[in-house]
């Protein structure tokens, strides 16, 4: 039994430690706009944000979050208010499946965190999230349009 | 249309024929008296495309498939558009296939592949939108006693003498009553209002807050997770495997056999599944296909390149004596590996089985295929059989003719009956187990005369069929021949809406198959993935060897084919094609028809170090002959560049003891942004009453060759195997 606290709240959650935070997230939580896309870090579909860091969960043990803030893509919106960023995405109506996109944002929100007015090449070095449907061109004018924002 | 219930193979073959020189994908599916269950269909029907509120919602029904190429959109634009509705009122929704069945196809088509979604259903959707439209008007005509050719729709608000007033939701119930008016008239297109507009997507909120719900993320009260591993090489099958050394694992609740093919976990939750499925001992029986390798693949490919028999997809004159008396001749010969769809979200399915109905939820590009599926592997007639169609995470081709992982869930569901199994695949599982994008080779010839004329051109392809493995009735009816292997190449007789675009002295295009153990698939754009780098690169080998600019060059062959030059032109013009390019940039062109739309590409690229490839922008043109949304015509063409140019750069699935090598992004790698040109899109509808073209398919193929292209001018290299990063040059 691990706690993990999920967008504010705590749950106490029946897995061993070294259950990816992604599986606990999706499976024992029950939110499930975290997505599954490789497994091994590669892909970023499966971005959250541990103590304000952007991480693959589905690299990161439980055990390794524990006592640790963790919020979700269903936490970014406060009181119902979305975030710039989300914003921005239906502005530019970036997703076209929009499997890869919580993870996209949850990138894009801490990249914005360390850089509120990226440029390109920032993105270029900060974005590596795989998105097969390509939406990159609209990724990458919501970005600016976030920052703008 | 193209769909024939019980079908025997000469029945299928008409209808195929009968598809205007497309390509019918057919199943066997019996209709059922009527399901069991309630169709979930809500409002107040006027027709079957529209229901309506009282408080005027339009429910729009789609029938094809959402898996981000905005049909949904599409399809409510031309819905609403006849109907006269206010858009900011719509809203949608999936009739089930079942639903579907009982009302003996109702919906039409549900196969959302082959660029069809728009292109084969916009003349019975409109006429589904201004049937409702005349019933509603019929219905107020009936309440106000005044003859129904007073009264205007507009914005659903009807209006009639006297200034009477009302909506459409407070008359749908009357009109539902009425007849449906066979073959409406229809709007002429320029007086379009909704279609032809960039309206915004009915579906993207839920996208960036996680509550889309995709197949992998469904819930249902008691239901266990499931993970597979099937035999990695194909053909073989389970010999044993020692269930007892994972039954007692933590969540753990069946180890199983499905089929001969497979073993599966059913578990608490995902990670249990899969932690146990990994730990279980499995050996395999590897059948005869376990040293095949990707080079004796190639070898038998090889071989097919100058073999005496082949299928003829394209000829005019006489191309062998051509090139037989030809004063110069160029010779090339390319390849094209295997590719996986890899679907962001892997393949999944949840079933529950009964011995009174089988359900299943999946994200599906056919939920008739879907269903076909489920009554093929629970044994229950149609009638207690239900598909629930979900949003796809990605299809591009994967999950429409291949419903292999519905049958594997039913068929574990079947063993636990009563509880919902919801089966999903590991990453590695759906690399290994694709439907891939088939492997071919390609030898071209090319002949001038003393006066550097072109006179000849023999194409030579090599490989696997896909309609051999998938659809063999096809095959069979056109004695032996796979007309979908020449698209974009083919005659207008053999596959007209992928016709070629030049016309040449003499022509002579043909087929050796060559059909490896690798099971093939239809992968976003299907053969003019390669047929359109075999073409475009070749035609550029030929403008090069005989001194010519490449647009002249094209542009002489191309006189017969205006739509085709068009986009050329538009692309060519717009990169600024024959003024010098910026320093140290190179441009590129390629052309191609395909599903009946007519595209183009203009690359803009710049080479260091002489293996790093930078594309900077590239250009591209689409003729669709009416455009439904262009921006999402926009995002479909920049998309398709990154899925064709992800492959042109790392993707190959290679083929190492009979099973695929690359099981993950770490070796299968995709386009991130820092690779993305910047795509400018032109959407050019010249209209007209000629067939629709698709627009999710087309345009991938022309990214690789116009980047080939500019890539030979950059370095006089000419790369003619792919993908890159076997040539040690890297997409930067």
């Amino acid at each position: 039994m691990v706690r993990l606290n999920i967008n504010g709240r705590d749950h106490n959650v029946d897995v061993d430690g070294n259950t990816p935070l992604l599986w606990a997230i999706r499976d024992n939580v029950g939110l499930t706009g975290t997505k599954y896309g490789c497994g091994i870090a590669q892909c970023g579909a499966c971005t959250v944000h541990v103590d304000g860091v952007a991480m693959r969960s589905c690299s990161l043990p439980v055990s390794a979050a524990v006592g640790k803030k963790i919020v979700t893509i269903e936490g970014l919106a406060v009181n119902g208010v979305l975030h710039k960023v989300q914003k921005a995405w239906i502005d530019h109506e970036v997703p076209q499946c929009g499997y890869c996109q919580a993870g996209m944002i949850m990138a894009v929100v801490e990249l914005l965190k360390d850089k509120p007015k990226p440029t390109d090449a920032d993105i270029d070095n900060t974005i590596t999230n795989i998105c097969r449907c390509g939406t990159f061109q609209e990724v990458r004018a919501a970005i600016h349009a976030a920052a703008k924002a | 249309m193209n769909f024939v219930p019980k079908m025997n193979r000469r029945s299928f073959v008409i209808g195929t024929a009968a598809a205007g020189g497309g390509l019918a994908i057919g199943f066997d599916l019996p209709f059922g008296s009527g399901t069991a269950q309630a169709s979930g269909l809500t409002g107040t029907e006027v027709g079957i495309w529209v229901a309506l509120k009282p408080d005027d919602t339009i429910v729009v029904r789609v029938a094809r498939s959402e898996m981000g190429q905005g049909t949904i959109t599409g399809l409510c634009q031309l819905v609403v558009e006849e109907l006269e509705g206010d858009w900011s009122k719509v809203t949608y929704e999936y009739p089930t296939p079942g639903e579907h069945v009982k009302r003996k196809r109702a919906w039409q088509s549900y196969s959302t592949g082959g660029s069809r979604g728009i292109r084969e259903s916009h003349q019975y959707v409109r006429e589904g939108g201004a049937a409702a439209r005349l019933m509603l008007l019929q219905a107020a005509a009936n309440e106000w006693k005044v003859p129904v050719d007073q009264l205007k729709a507009e914005n659903s608000v009807i209006t009639g003498p006297g200034g009477k007033r009302t909506t459409y939701g407070k008359v749908a119930e009357a009109a539902s009553k009425l007849p449906v008016p066979a073959k409406p008239a229809l709007k002429d297109p320029k007086n379009w209002k909704i279609v032809g507009k960039p309206v915004k997507r009915l579906d993207t909120a839920d996208k960036v807050t996680g509550k889309q719900v995709y197949g992998f993320d469904l819930k249902l009260p008691g239901m266990l997770t499931a993970t597979i591993k099937e035999s990695p090489v194909f053909g073989g099958k389970v010999k044993s495997f020692d269930a007892a050394k994972v039954a007692g694992m933590k969540g753990v609740k069946k180890v199983l056999k499905v089929g001969d093919t497979a073993v599966a976990v059913v578990a608490d939750t995902y990670w249990q599944a899969k932690t146990a499925l990994d730990a279980l001992p499995v050996v395999w029986d590897e059948g005869p296909n376990a040293k095949v390798s990707s080079a004796s693949i190639a070898d038998t490919l090889k071989a097919g390149l100058d073999a005496p028999q082949a299928f003829v997809g394209a000829q005019a004159g006489d191309a062998k004596a051509a090139i037989a008396g030809a004063a110069k001749k160029i010779e090339a010969v390319y390849s094209y590996p295997y590719q996986n769809h890899v679907c962001m979200e892997p393949m999944n399915a949840t079933a529950r089985y009964t011995a009174d109905k089988c359900e299943v939820w999946v994200p599906t590009q056919d939920g008739e295929a879907s269903f076909a599926a489920v009554i093929a592997a629970s044994g229950l007639p149609a009638e207690k059989c239900e598909v629930y169609k979900i949003n796809l995470g990605g299809g591009f081709g994967r999950r429409g003719a291949f419903q292999d992982y519905v049958h594997q869930a039913v068929r574990i569901a079947k063993e636990m009956p009563g509880t919902p199994v919801k089966l999903l695949w590991s990453r590695e599982e759906d690399m290994a187990q694709g439907r891939f994008h088939p492997t071919m080779q390609c030898k071209l010839v090319g002949s001038f005369d003393k006066d550097n004329n072109l006179t000849g051109l023999h194409m030579r392809l090599s490989g696997q069929s896909i309609l051999a493995a998938v659809r063999p009735a096809i095959v069979e009816a056109q004695k032996g021949r796979d007309p979908l292997v020449f698209q974009g190449v083919a005659d207008a007789s053999v596959l007209g809406e992928h016709s070629l675009g030049y016309t040449f002295p003499n022509v002579l295009i043909d087929h050796a198959m060559r059909n490896p153990h690798v099971p093939p698939g239809f992968w976003r754009g299907v053969n003019i993935n390669q047929n359109c780098i075999f073409m475009e690169c070749f035609i550029d080998e030929l403008a090069h060897a005989a001194g010519q600019d490449a647009l002249a060059f094209r542009r002489k062959l191309m006189e017969k084919h205006p739509r085709n030059l068009a986009v050329l032109n538009a692309v060519a013009e717009k990169i600024g094609w024959g003024k010098p390019a910026p320093q140290g940039r190179f441009y590129g062109l390629s052309q191609m028809k395909a599903f009946n739309a007519y595209v183009a590409a203009a690359a803009e690229i710049s080479v260091t170090g002489g293996n790093k490839l930078k594309v900077h922008r590239i250009v591209a043109a689409t003729d669709p002959t009416y455009a439904v949304n262009p921006a999402q015509i926009d995002r479909q063409v920049s998309g398709s560049f990154v899925y064709g140019l992800s492959a042109m750069a790392w993707q190959e699935c290679s083929v190492k003891d009979g099973r695929i090598a690359e099981l993950n992004f770490d070796t299968y790698n995709s386009m991130r942004i820092a690779q993305m040109p910047k795509v400018e899109s032109i959407v050019m509808p010249s209209g007209g009453s000629g067939p629709w073209g698709g627009i999710g398919e087309p345009t991938i193929c022309v990214a690789a060759p116009a980047v080939m292209n500019a890539f030979f001018r950059a370095t006089g290299r000419r790369i003619r195997t792919f993908p890159l990063k076997n040539h040690g040059i890297e997409l930067v």
